[in-house]
């Protein structure tokens, strides 16, 4: 199955639409890895949301991409990993070191917007270091709640 | 009372049967009553085990089936290959070590997503990995 790859701005969007075979990731990693010099493109987000598992080959050819990605200078975002999917990663010993993860499209495009403005702000003044701190949306959300004020 | 008769056998071929099995067992563990996340923990258990088949010996089968035992009802899974065997299991089940290009987390991952596993393999004739998960 095809994974469409839909450019927004400075960024490629390959949001998948069923569940994918090994050949199906290669394909994706080949494909990115091709419009993201094609488009000049500074950041990916990879919607997961509907895979059904991510075993072991599925985590190693996501975190090939973001490392392939990074080093073509782009940065990557895995999104939409389910709660079931995480607990069966976590269970298989398996991570995604290295990779930006966040919760859904919204959270990975808040993500690549801290992630990319980085090394762009050569001019510009420079935003509030919190900001750029944070490894993943997630984390001024999740911690906000509690032990984080004192 | 139990489906333990019914038996599901999914050929694995190439990689693309992988899903196939998975997607199967799955199915198979919502029927027999796998609730919460234990729907998806089996699949990826079999998604390793059918890899290690594709893998290692290009071919084999997934035999799903319904177990019942003790009053608990459970899922079998059976994946076996006439590949080419293991030579060392004890260094097969270490985690990370891997003697082609995967990551070496497949048999030991799997072994820790289900309740019980067994692998048996004799060189030149083939590997059956034996698991079960009880429902809770």
């Amino acid at each position: 199955m095809h994974v469409p790859i839909l450019k927004q701005g400075d960024y490629l969007i390959a949001t998948i639409q069923s569940v994918l075979s090994d050949a199906d990731l290669l394909q994706l990693r080949d494909d990115v890895a091709d419009r993201v010099g094609h488009f000049r493109s500074r950041g990916v987000i990879i919607d997961v949301t509907v895979l059904d598992v991510i075993d072991s080959f599925a985590t190693r050819t996501l975190r090939g991409v973001a490392h392939m990605l990074k080093l073509r200078g782009a940065e990557t975002v895995i999104v939409g990993i389910q709660p079931d999917v995480a607990f069966a990663m976590v269970q298989l010993g398996l991570s995604l070191e290295g990779v930006g993860t966040a919760l859904d499209l919204e959270e990975g495009l808040a993500y690549l917007n801290v992630k990319t403005k980085r090394g762009r702000t050569v001019s510009r003044p420079v935003a509030p270091t919190s900001s750029l701190k944070l490894k993943t949306p997630f984390d001024g959300q999740t911690r906000s709640g509690n032990s984080r004020t004192k | 009372m139990s489906p333990s008769n019914e038996e599901l056998s999914v050929p694995i071929k190439s990689a693309a049967d992988i899903v196939v099995a998975r997607q199967k067992g799955r199915a198979l563990a919502i029927q027999l009553g796998f609730a919460g996340s234990d729907p998806t923990v089996i699949a990826a258990a079999i998604s390793e085990v059918a890899r290690n088949i594709v893998n290692h010996a290009q071919h084999g089968e997934i035999v799903l089936s319904g177990v019942h035992e003790n009053s608990r009802n459970g899922i079998q899974v059976i994946a076996s290959d006439q590949g080419p065997g293991i030579s060392d299991i004890d260094r097969a089940m270490q985690y990370g070590y891997s003697s082609s290009r995967g990551m070496g987390v497949g048999l030991p991952g799997a072994k820790w997503l289900m309740d019980e596993f067994d692998i048996e393999s004799q060189l030149g004739k083939g590997t059956r990995v034996t698991m079960r998960k009880w429902v809770r």
